[in-house]
């Protein structure tokens, strides 16, 4: 295994550890709107993830600055290619951002309620986005002999990326509720578990449907494994949380989220970024990436202060593991 | 294509737009993490109560801050790809691997621990509390080590060679582009700069509830701190300032010529006061020089050669090829005054602060004052100030939180714009770095999304900061003098609210 190809592996895990951490924190944004039934409730949730999504959000930077740094050849066409969705999934992270940490700034009810609209429409666009850029990339683009995306934003939006968005929407949502069963007491625990039943059956019907259709399109026997994995751990997860086992139906759900990332990333390999055009065109490991001595380093920076993360990262999970309901709301407003 | 319009000049501007907008953020966020930080750590340590409600106060201030500064910092992430994919295609085997540390070190660092900081406190033992905002102070100074380095490496690329078959730079001496004296004495400078600052930003705040005798214990405390970490950063400032300035003037001499408007070269060279050029002839109309100060800046010697513009633009010409290598001469020249100008400015305004509010040991018996009393302005070594001047210097000092911020915008645009032609400095022209496939239309479509959201959001953001300022500190709670004993929280009541929620 060559670097370059080590690297592929990298950026897959930073990709996975995004979807996996903020897939739940999106979740939780749109189940502001599905699930809260009053603003004490909405405010559980959001407090269910408030000391964690901005540490989560840092894996999509991660997942960036690495891809930049070890295919920039990949990091150029990406994000210029996929121009206007990118914006798009900026002005969400950045609203989204601002509106976690504002909205309890002031006590006025207007300030408060327009935020929470923000983080609604700020968690669902993106979870969307996201999909369909990844179904985008697996399938492949109109990219040229120069590398330079030639297709118009009419082209992203096709049937197959919108399925992938769907997805993705509707998965971190599933994982989302999945956790606020994990991380909440009282009546929004058990709403959580109905709900999360709801959105997992439509979320399994989506993915099976979108992992075939990739499974025929692109697919080996590795990725059919990833595949039957990423089904098979979602109808294991609706099954623990039928069965009230809120821990098991976390973790399945995460599996779900993983393995599916991964069955991605198998099949574009050893593509980066498929051309549509013609094959010659691709993108691949080989001729997007750095060169042996940065991506030598890199390795020896990602090998070291991956875990070192993930170690300090988990801590701040286990020192937030109680669950909180609309009692333990601090009486202040800011 | 209309000039105005074209894409490089509309990336350019909003990369413009949205650095300069997102360092309005970066240096308060470098310098309330560790003066929060110190706050607390002083808390900690003596238990007074004074020091924790400034820990509050500022650390509330800092987290309005640093909200902005990390939401606006995604989009410097991305825009690379973005706008500039030709730059991103050429540089990043070399650029892209200091960007990557930043965000596998700094960011994770920092975004963790802010999240443990902001809803710790009835969570974590007090003393580890306190590591989690020195964990963040950290995690914003590696940030910006990280990012000056790559930036550094535009100013004064060193450790790559060109791969003419792949035709891109690739990196050759990691250590050397995270050691090089143009990072190391930017890290410096800037680091400085961040701390004037946040030092002037603490000074204008506590002078403005000084002046209304109000929240006097913390608003002393915090007066005082400002005042020294003003007065100490800005002569670090100045002093990194005229480091980075000889180095400058060895790497890039067009950057410094046009900084002076210097259009021939000269020896002795005199340092421009004030000047009014005619781009086009190239010379100036009007100037007022100080004889042999440049060449002392330049060289530590006033008697020695500093090459002017046109002899820069002469040699470059014959180096790279025609051109005009010239950058924009009045912004250059200008944005190196305001730099200077209003970052000194705030410093000469906390040199006379930190006198007027010396220690009691310095002064006579009948003008010291108690811990809740107003300290008198006291300018001769007996006599306090009248309350006309008392005002004033009150109000001087208010105003004063926002000059090392325009200094250090100034100072961005100086040193990006004073490089131009070059993207790269003699390597990559900005001109061939835009991305060629990314139309008019989506660059100014995105240009307008970025300054319409940003400008809303300067306005929420100041009225923010503005009610939390005069509101001043809060009043300290129960829960607040007994932190806990445990990880987690301590098990007392399963029913105890959050001493913070969202």
């Amino acid at each position: 295994m060559e670097l370059h190809d080590v690297w592929f592996v990298l950026i897959a895990v930073l990709w996975i550890g995004y979807f996996f951490l903020e897939g739940f924190d999106f979740g939780v944004g749109v189940l502001t709107k599905l699930l809260a039934r009053n603003r004490p409730e909405k405010r559980v949730l959001i407090n269910t993830i408030g000391p964690v999504w901005d540490g989560n959000e840092v894996w999509l930077l991660s997942a960036g600055g690495a891809t930049f740094a070890a295919f920039p050849e990949w990091y150029a066409t990406l994000f210029s290619g996929f121009y206007l969705p990118l914006l798009l999934i900026l002005v969400c992270l950045i609203v989204r951002g601002v509106a976690f940490e504002y909205r309890v700034k002031r006590p006025e009810e207007n300030w408060q309620r327009n935020w929470e609209t923000a983080i609604f429409w700020t968690s669902l666009l993106p979870a969307f986005l996201w999909g369909v850029a990844f179904a985008n990339i697996v399938r492949g683009v109109k990219i040229d002999r120069d590398f330079e995306y030639v297709g118009t934003l009419a082209d992203l939006l096709n049937p197959y990326a919108l399925l992938g968005g769907l997805v993705t929407l509707t998965l971190f949502t599933f994982h989302g509720a999945v956790f606020v069963g994990l991380k909440t007491v009282g009546d929004i625990r058990e709403r959580a578990r109905q709900l999360a039943l709801r959105v997992g059956a439509v979320s399994a019907g989506l993915a099976l449907l979108f992992l075939l259709w990739t499974q025929i399109e692109k697919g080996d026997g590795v990725s059919l494994v990833a595949a039957v994995v990423a089904v098979a751990a979602l109808v294991t997860a609706l099954v623990a949380v039928r069965a009230g086992r809120e821990g098991w139906a976390f973790a399945l759900s995460g599996v779900t989220i993983v393995a599916a990332v991964a069955m991605l990333f198998l099949t574009l390999f050893p593509n980066v970024m498929p051309s549509s055009l013609n094959e010659e065109w691709s993108l691949t490991v080989t001729n997007a990436s750095s060169s042996p001595y940065t991506l030598k380093i890199m390795t020896w920076c990602a090998a070291i202060a991956t875990p070192v993360v993930m170690l300090y990262q988990g801590w701040t999970y286990w020192v937030f593991r109680k669950r909180i309901g609309t009692q333990h709301l601090a009486e202040s407003a800011h | 294509m209309d000039l105005a319009l074209a894409p490089e000049t509309l990336a350019r501007w909003q990369f413009g737009i949205t650095t300069v907008y997102h360092f309005l953020f970066v240096p308060l966020t470098i310098s309330l993490a560790a003066l929060t930080a110190g706050l607390q750590t002083a808390w900690v340590r003596s238990g007074k109560e004074k020091y924790l409600k400034a820990t509050k106060f500022w650390g509330k201030l800092f987290l309005i801050n640093i909200a902005m500064g990390v939401v606006t910092g995604i989009v410097q992430e991305f825009q690379f790809g973005m706008n500039w994919s030709d730059y991103s295609r050429f540089v990043g085997d070399v650029f892209g691997a200091p960007l990557a540390f930043e965000a596998l070190i700094a960011f994770f660092f920092e975004s963790t621990f802010i999240g443990l900081w902001i809803f710790g406190w009835d969570k974590l033992p007090q003393k580890i509390h306190l590591v989690c905002i020195w964990m963040v102070s950290i995690g914003t100074i590696l940030s910006a080590y990280f990012i000056l380095a790559a930036n550094s490496w535009m100013q004064h690329p060193v450790g790559y060679r060109i791969n003419e078959a792949k035709g891109r730079a690739e990196l050759t001496d990691f250590w050397l582009v995270l050691t090089q004296n143009t990072a190391l004495t930017q890290v410096f400078h800037t680091l400085a700069a961040a701390f004037l600052t946040g030092g002037a930003f603490m000074v204008g705040i506590a002078a403005f509830h000084l002046a209304r005798k109000k929240h006097i214990p913390v608003m002393k405390t915090s007066l005082r701190l400002g005042l020294v970490t003003v007065v100490i950063a800005g002569m670090l400032t100045a002093i990194s300032g005229d480091l980075l300035g000889k180095v400058m003037f060895k790497q890039q001499p067009m950057k410094m010529a046009a900084a002076e408007a210097l259009w021939d070269g000269e020896a002795p060279a005199p340092f421009s006061v004030f000047a009014y050029g005619d781009v086009d002839k190239g010379h100036n109309k009007v100037a007022i020089e100080i004889p042999g100060l440049l060449s002392f800046l330049a060289n530590d010697d006033f008697d020695s050669y500093v090459p002017g513009i046109n002899d820069v633009n002469k040699a470059e010409q014959e180096k790279y090829g025609p051109g005009d290598y010239r950058p924009n001469i009045p912004v250059a020249y200008w944005g190196f005054r305001w730099m200077i100008g209003f970052g000194m400015t705030s410093f000469a305004i906390g040199l006379v602060g930190l006198w007027l509010t010396r220690k009691k040991f310095l002064l006579p018996q009948q003008l010291r004052v108690g811990d809740d009393e107003v300290p008198h302005l006291v300018l001769l070594p007996k006599k306090a100030l009248g309350p006309t001047l008392t005002k004033w210097y009150w109000r001087i000092a208010v105003l004063t939180l926002g000059f090392p911020l325009i200094a250090s915008s100034w100072g961005w645009i100086f040193t990006e714009m004073g490089r131009q032609p070059w993207v790269v400095y003699g390597v990559l022209r900005t001109e061939d770095a835009v991305s060629p496939g990314v139309s008019q239309g989506e660059i100014l479509t995105s240009m307008i999304v970025f300054t319409t959201l940003y400008a809303i959001l300067a306005v929420v953001e100041v009225k923010l900061l503005t009610k939390y300022i005069k509101a001043g500190p809060p009043e300290l709670t129960e829960a607040d003098l007994n932190p806990p004993t445990k990880i987690g929280g301590d098990p007392r009541d399963a029913d105890k609210p959050m001493a913070f929620s969202y």
